[in-house]
């Protein structure tokens, strides 16, 4: 290689070293990390790779909040790929560290300058020599939430600091036309269609903002398609293969073919805490707080809209209260930076009301998965079909060259948003995990992407995989019933990865699936999938009850996320997605209007269901845990309930069941 | 206005209608009470007043006047947080945690008033409070390894 080249590659190497490891005064590390802690433990895990690879004790390792103004660009901390990335480049820096000391002949990392010739091959430390990862550590920074402590974005205080309201319709799609005076003591801000009240005092801010939209006229011209799912496969723009593998010999040996349409409803991100910002423009930069899961990709965003250079913003990541995907806590801060400029210097806090947040966060899309299959005449699946309409998946900022944010499309003169889009796969976005991971010889999968969107949509928990896992997974128990097979075995019967059948005979036995007693009004069921296809392997057995209400009593998950960072932290997140599956399948679907926990209820303690999990552990590369239980739970209930609705007295099925589902195929022994 | 707030009197400036909430988290810097809905629906805001958990979001701060508000900040005593707050962190029993101030001050009321609540009872006493994450068997098992303590 050309030397002089050389030479600044390692000098960007060393910075990127020292960008990313700090060896603090006080005997401390502090890491910065460009993925930022969404309340899934991320920062423990990171600082359990460090102390690891640097053969430092944990106490002494201090993951940085994330800021743009010190922290590697490592894009959006999601898709369960922040252990399998961010740990990874992680990992390699502390490596390439504990190599450099080796080499100076220094005593400890205090002592060592960083400079430019950094050992390109360094080796990692072998997963079997491992004494912090691998080990359940109790969260870092879980102590300070538990006893109150300032913790979330929405505690800091900034000096002069004025509380906002934005002023919304309560639907999103309505525009604002007229305002009236703002009252005694408050102060209204306002770019187009895109105003805000502000105060000294957050009380009057609130009662302000109330009484403001109360008489403040809007027009109400859009509407929601009575019928969402008609109107999607009404709407497609674009048609593409996915994946096909034609194989008429096999199709030809079909003699029974089922057909079966799944749906999966706007579903919300509903985090406890409503989004939250804050933002300062005095003089230069202007500076934003927020809890996005990007902090470049927002200050992109932020750059575009207020046609400011990108060296002119920081935005400085702080927690907020689970996110669960991109609710909105990047349209916040857009808002709070344009109020922010509106402000005359002073610093502005804004809080998103509930109301706020179920009307305007980027919902969960609306899909509809229509399956096709044909059964030989040994039961095995000799052809499969399966068609998905839905808006795209992603609506980050940062993506494109038009801004996605909300109050991009409400100044005077608008900006153009651009629409929602889904990544290429093997991530995907509503095309993630359409594709089966079962060999089935005759395929093909086909995505209708539809560009209109009757409401905006953008990121939800496992995106795609939710809808299309759902489906397949149901129709894998339809299938089950007409070729008269367990559903357990016609699954293993095209299931050849090792790892996916390993899940699936954990759960079985772990589930006591085979000791399963019929009983009227009670069910039991399936599900099984690799998250994204090269994901985390996840299987789920659900218990329930359908009678005078639908419950669903116990979930047994059976995972493999190859090497579990912190194991805890692993059954942790995988006990709280099967919850929230279990809420997202029983109880949710938004509607317009939906703007209270009373229209849109989630999930009680009452009503949790025992969940128990298996983590089937090996020393393959780390995957994340986040998102691959959420398909296999919904399914594994909804085929549960439809086992449930085959005994006399239960008829009440699921609201997401096929319509064509579970009515009278199946047997009542 | 005064208000005695986890055992210390202070003189507010707040409006009698403020909601409480704002009243704690602005003018006295306690910010370990959240701002969930606003509305009573969600528990995130849950103090104790007399010893009673109730929603600080909707509840007028003169409404508390000569009363005994306690919060999750003031559930430590003599620098060790409660029986409660103890488990909740041996459990592991949160992830994001934004709903635990208000789930902690509902717990530690219900083990005030019964030192032994069964599984049915605890889940009970917290069904006002959403939890998100998903954490809810973590926070039942947590309360009663505090109730035995
Ligand atoms: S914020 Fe008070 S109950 Fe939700
Ligand atoms: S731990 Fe996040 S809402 Fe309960």
């Amino acid at each position: 290689m050309n030397k002089s080249l050389d030479s600044h590659l390692a000098l960007a190497d060393a910075r990127r070293l020292t960008q990313r490891v700090h060896f603090e005064r006080d005997g401390t590390v502090t890491i910065a990390s460009g993925k930022v802690d969404l309340g899934q433990g991320i920062s423990t895990a990171l600082a359990q790779i460090a102390a690891e690879e640097l053969g430092v004790p944990l106490e002494k390792v201090c993951i940085l909040p994330a800021s743009t103004a010190y922290s590697p660009d490592e894009g959006v901390t999601s898709g369960s790929l922040s252990i399998q990335d961010g740990g990874k480049g992680l990992r390699k820096a502390c490596a390439e560290l504990r190599e450099l000391l080796k080499r100076s002949g220094k005593r400890s990392y205090w002592e060592l300058e960083v400079a430019g010739d950094i050992p390109a091959e360094a080796p990692e430390k072998p997963p079997a020599e491992y004494r912090l990862v691998g080990k359940s550590v109790p969260r870092l920074e879980l102590p300070a939430k538990i006893a109150g402590e300032p913790s979330y974005v929405h505690d800091i205080v900034l000096p002069g600091m004025v509380h906002a309201r934005v002023l919304r319709p309560p639907r999103p799609y309505a525009r604002l036309v007229s305002l009236p005076a703002a009252p005694a003591g408050t102060e209204i801000v306002r770019d187009g269609s895109f105003a805000a009240v502000l105060a000294a005092r957050e009380e009057d801010a609130i009662e302000a903002a109330k009484k403001l939209r109360a008489k403040a006229v809007w027009t109400d011209d859009a509407r929601m398609p009575e019928d969402i799912y008609g109107w999607l496969k009404g709407h497609a723009t674009e048609n593409k293969v996915t994946k096909e593998n034609a194989d008429p010999v096999a199709k030809a040996r079909g003699v029974k073919r089922l057909q079966a349409e799944y749906r999966k409803p706007f579903i919300c991100h509903a985090s406890i805490g409503p989004s939250c910002a804050l933002a300062r423009m005095e003089g230069e930069p202007l500076e934003v707080w927020s809890h996005t899961q990007g902090i470049f990709g927002l200050r992109q965003e932020l750059a575009m809209v207020l046609r400011l250079p990108e060296e002119r913003i920081v935005v400085h990541h702080a927690e907020g209260a689970g996110c669960y995907g991109h609710n909105g806590a990047d349209d916040v801060a857009l808002d709070a930076a344009l109020i922010a400029r509106m402000a005359k210097g002073r610093a502005v806090r804004l809080q998103w009301t509930r109301e706020d947040e179920f009307a305007w966060e980027p919902y969960g899309p609306a899909m509809v998965v229509a399956l096709d299959a044909q059964l030989d005449a040994q039961g095995n699946i000799v052809s499969w079909r399966h068609d998905l309409w839905s808006n795209g998946h992603t609506h980050r900022p940062g993506r494109a060259s038009k801004p996605v944010l909300i109050a991009a499309g409400e100044l005077a003169p608008p900006f153009e948003r651009a629409p929602a889009i889904d990544p290429p796969l093997p991530a995907g976005g509503a095309q993630r995990n359409a594709i089966p991971g079962y060999e089935f010889p005759d395929l093909l999968v086909m995505h209708h992407y539809v560009r209109e969107a009757p409401v905006a949509g953008s990121s939800l928990r496992s995106l795609g995989a939710f809808g299309n896992v759902y489906g397949i997974e149901s129709f894998m128990d339809e299938l089950a019933l007409a070729a008269n097979v367990d559903p357990v075995d016609l699954r293993l019967r095209h299931l050849k990865d090792p790892r996916g059948r390993a899940v699936i005979d954990a759960v079985v036995r772990e589930s006591r699936w085979a000791n399963w007693k019929r009983m009227e009004g009670k069910g039991h069921g399936i599900a099984y999938a690799r998250y994204k296809n090269i994901g985390g392997y996840c299987a789920v057995v659900a218990e329930v009850e359908a009678t005078h209400e639908l419950r669903v009593r116990r979930l047994v998950a059976a995972v493999d996320v190859g090497l579990p960072v912190n194991p805890d932290g692993v059954a942790n997140q995988v006990e709280g997605g099967c919850v929230q599956a279990t809420s997202w399948a029983l109880k949710e679907a938004w509607r317009p209007g939906a703007l209270t926990w009373e229209e849109y209820p989630i999930l009680k303690f009452s009503e949790a269901p025992a969940v128990e999990v298996h983590i089937v552990r090996n020393e393959l590369p780390s995957l994340g845990a986040g998102e691959c239980m959420m398909g296999p739970t919904v399914a594994a209930i909804a085929n549960a309930l439809c086992d449930a609705a085959s005994t006399r007295s239960a008829r009440r099925r699921c609201a997401w069941c096929s319509p064509k589902r579970g009515s009278s195929t199946r047997s009542t022994s | 206005m005064n208000l005695t707030v986890n055992g210390t009197a202070h003189a507010v400036a707040a409006k009698p209608d403020t909601p409480l909430l704002y009243v704690l988290r602005n003018e006295l810097g306690l910010v370990g009470s959240r701002y969930g809905c606003g509305s009573g629906l969600c528990g995130a805001c849950y103090v104790l007043i007399d010893g009673r958990p109730m929603a600080s979001c909707d509840l007028p701060v003169s409404f508390a006047v000569g009363k005994q508000i306690t919060t999750v900040e003031g559930l430590a005593a003599k620098g060790e947080l409660h029986a409660v707050q103890r488990a909740l962190i041996a459990e592991q029993a949160a992830q994001c945690g934004y709903c635990m101030s208000g789930i902690a001050v509902s717990a530690a009321a219900l083990l005030a008033a019964n030192k032994r609540p069964t599984e049915a009872q605890v889940r009970a006493a917290l069904d006002k409070h959403l939890c998100r994450c998903g954490s809810h068997n973590r926070v039942v098992k947590a309360v009663l390894r505090a109730a035995h303590e």
